[in-house]
């Protein structure tokens, strides 16, 4: 009966210890953070390319987490991809002539919109229209972009220097 | 029988009969779970029995895991100049793949043996016999009580690896590689959701269930001989090896 | 330890205070169909809840094969209520699945099996195992569990049946274990027994919930002469104290004449001699005359079926 007790007590502590696993797991290592408590409002813009832009994705400014992307659709009418933000009430400044751009987090990360701000006086209020927009930067196109350029500047003689590799 | 198709067609059978017997067998354990809860006891004991006693190996081996990873992820990221993205990579496939599946793995190897062969003991000498003439049932007494520590420890041995693995990974990557402190942890906060961690205990749980299934099904039904008892815990790991990575693949494919 | 003082009964014989503990548990627990008092107010040989005959158990007309070979062929055997009736035969004979026909782990294929007026075949699951809770039974190796205690083990049946404080569990299980002689190994554990200690204390959990029938398979095997000594005194005294009904299976011969009321002997499935042990060591038949004698030769072969032994040698050697 006595080593009922040491089982008891160990068993206890195992629990005990993956339970707080599970807790570690749970709030540690995911981006719970912004579970958006609170009050929060709803903002919308127009892309013609979102990338690999995903619902969930963070909306942030100057770098700062305000709002997460809600869901992204699909206007048949307009050919574009409708974009829904949810963006924290207490950032209830931003000016609505301000733009959204899908950016990479790092040379190999996710996607996520960034707000610069604009000039105007008024701010976005709920169901406002984001005016101006910049859409995902498409690989393929920069690199021939960057071709085309290349191109271009060797036909401008030999004097101009060969680009860094 | 006629040769090679005759074997096969025996073969056939055998396996059937098994899995038909394996089924109904569950069905009866699954069917009796719930009134074993009645008897903390003898759960609390088998959670102890299953869960505790590995704790050193899974942790261990955890640790190890997560060193490894943090070595071969940041030598691969360094290739492509994202070794900030160490503890994302890290992070997510543990949580999602490595954790539930090494874990089941060594709990096969460790607690389900353990359970298979003390079942079979208990078969080759009688005692289950003995309680059956005794009136009392060795499928509440001493099944299920084992089946229910398997399932619950299992998901708590997971998270357990997966948390000393990141730990690994943190000590390799960050102190030993420098990879940066900050980056490793905010990358990571970035990159896993809520769903992944659910993915991989989900995962767990259901290994769990089917490892813990096969260990008190083999025990139970090992025959009463010393190279039966041998045989029936050789076949658990095997068994329990297979059928954890065959479910692995439809929940991926389920939860994706 | 008020158990053995009262009335100075030597150590094997009538626990004293048995009386008492059998109307605390009817006081406990009732169980409706059990009827312990009759038991023991009715000495050996009387009966009071069987309506058929003297028997506690009948096989009648019994067939059991296992894998298409036939190991029960008609088999008829009565256990009187009160006896030590010992079922003998030569080893294979199926003597272990007998018991499991008793107590209802097999089913016979064909005849009926009647224990305590009940037949054992049309029982539900919950019948089963009330009719199990009247008999014990000791299995070879003790099948004591591994994970208990002795004091734990002798309890395990009345943990699991009835609710009972624990100071009447606590009395309970050491008169069962004063009974059989191991009150001081109460709290060792199964490993560290001795054969003979094991199986005593497997006794000492068979009567602990008084049963009806006790059942032992091989009760002898494998004991040194003084622990084979102890088990049959206490097969024979268990059997008149507590006014149960005792079933052997046994081939020790030599011991179970001494303590045998009436004797079976098996052979190829079927029943070939039965009587008082006297009644068989006189018996006609070659083949009961040689398993009593311990002959090594009769009809039951000493060579097991081969061919001819100066052909088979004169072949090897005309290879070489």
């Amino acid at each position: 009966m006595r080593q009922s007790r040491t089982i008891d007590i160990s068993t206890g502590l195992f629990v005990l210890l993956g339970f707080a696993a599970i807790l570690f797991l749970v709030t540690q290592i995911t981006n719970r953070e912004f579970s958006l408590r609170g009050e929060s409002y709803r903002v919308q813009a127009q892309f013609e390319n979102v990338g690999g832009l995903k619902p969930g994705a963070p909306v942030s400014m100057a770098g700062v987490t305000i709002g997460r992307v809600e869901s992204i659709g699909y206007d048949m009418n307009l050919f574009k991809a409708i974009v829904t933000l949810r963006i924290d009430a207490s950032y209830d400044q931003i000016p609505n002539d301000s733009d959204a751009s899908i950016l990479t987090a790092g040379l190999l990360g996710g996607q996520y919109i960034g707000i610069s701000p604009g000039g105007s006086d008024q701010s976005f209020h709920d169901g406002d229209r984001v005016e101006f927009v910049q859409d995902a930067i498409v690989l393929e196109n920069l690199i021939s972009k960057y071709l085309f350029s290349q191109a271009g500047s060797r036909e401008q003689g030999a004097a101009a220097p060969a680009p860094k590799e | 029988m006629t040769g090679v198709p005759g074997e096969l067609a025996a073969s056939l059978a055998r396996f059937l009969e098994r899995l038909g017997g394996m089924t109904r067998f569950a069905g009866r354990v699954l069917w009796l779970s719930p009134a074993a809860l009645l008897r903390p006891r003898l759960v609390v004991e088998q959670v102890y029995n299953t869960g505790a006693l590995s704790l050193v190996i899974i942790m261990t081996c955890g640790l190890f895991v997560g060193m490894v990873l943090g070595l071969q992820g940041h030598d691969l990221l360094q290739r492509f100049g994202s070794e900030e993205s160490l503890g994302t990579g890290a992070a997510l496939s543990l949580l999602k793949e490595l954790g539930p599946v090494v874990t089941a793995l060594l709990f096969a190897g460790r607690a389900g043996t353990a359970l298979a062969s003390e079942l079979g003991l208990m078969r080759a000498t009688d005692q289950l016999s003995a309680m059956e003439v005794m009136a009392v049932d060795p499928m509440r007494r001493v099944v299920v009580p084992r089946f229910l520590g398997g399932l619950i420890s299992m998901p708590l041995l997971t998270a357990v690896f997966i948390a000393v693995a990141l730990f690994g990974v943190q000590l390799i990557g960050v102190q030993f590689l420098g990879v940066d402190q900050g980056q490793f942890w905010s990358q990571m906060r970035g990159a896993v959701e809520l769903d992944d961690v659910r993915e991989g205990l989900v995962k767990g749980l259901v290994f769990g269930v089917a490892c813990s299934l096969i260990a008190v099904f083999e025990g139970y039904n090992a025959q009463p001989t010393a190279e039966g008892v041998g045989r029936a815990t050789t076949r658990t790991v095997v068994i329990s090896a297979v059928v954890t990575l065959v479910l692995d693949y439809i929940l991926t494919a389920l939860m994706l | 330890m008020p158990i053995a003082k009262r009335r100075g009964a030597p150590a094997l014989g009538r626990p004293p205070d048995l009386l008492e503990s059998r109307a605390f548990q009817e006081a406990a627990r009732p169980a409706p169909d059990h009827q312990p008092l009759n038991q023991i107010l009715q000495p050996a040989g009387g009966n009071a809840s069987s309506a058929e005959s003297d028997n506690v158990a009948d096989l009648h007309g019994v067939d059991y094969s296992i894998g298409g070979k036939a190991v029960f062929r008609g088999l008829d055997i009565g256990i009187r209520r009160g006896d030590v009736t010992a079922i003998m035969g030569p080893s294979g004979t199926g003597k272990t699945t007998l018991l499991r026909l008793i107590t209802g782990q097999l089913r016979a294929d064909r005849g009926r099996v009647v224990v305590d007026g009940l037949d054992v075949a049309g029982l539900d699951r919950r019948e089963l195992f009330a009719l199990r809770r009247r008999m014990g039974m000791l299995f070879q190796n003790g099948a004591l569990l591994t994970d208990l205690d002795v004091f734990e083990n002798v309890a395990f049946p009345m943990r699991e049946h009835a609710r009972l404080p624990e100071r009447l569990v606590r009395s309970l299980v050491l008169s069962k274990l004063h009974a059989v002689g191991l009150r001081g190994a109460a709290r060792l554990m199964p490993q560290e027994l001795s054969g003979g200690m094991g199986r005593r204390v497997a006794l000492a959990r068979a009567i602990v919930m008084d049963p009806q029938i006790l059942l032992y398979d091989e009760p002898f095997a494998g004991l040194d002469p003084i622990s084979m000594g102890v088990v049959m005194r206490l097969i024979r005294s268990l059997n008149d104290a507590l006014g149960i009904s005792s079933v052997v299976v046994t081939h020790d011969v030599r011991e179970i004449s001494q303590i045998a009321d009436a004797s079976y002997i098996l052979s190829d499935g079927q029943v070939v001699a039965s009587g008082t042990p006297a009644e068989l060591r006189e018996h006609p038949s070659p083949v009961v005359h040689q398993f009593m004698e311990g002959l090594a030769d009769g009809p039951v072969n000493f060579h097991y079926p081969a061919p001819d032994y100066r052909t088979q040698l004169l072949d090897r050697s005309e290879a070489a």
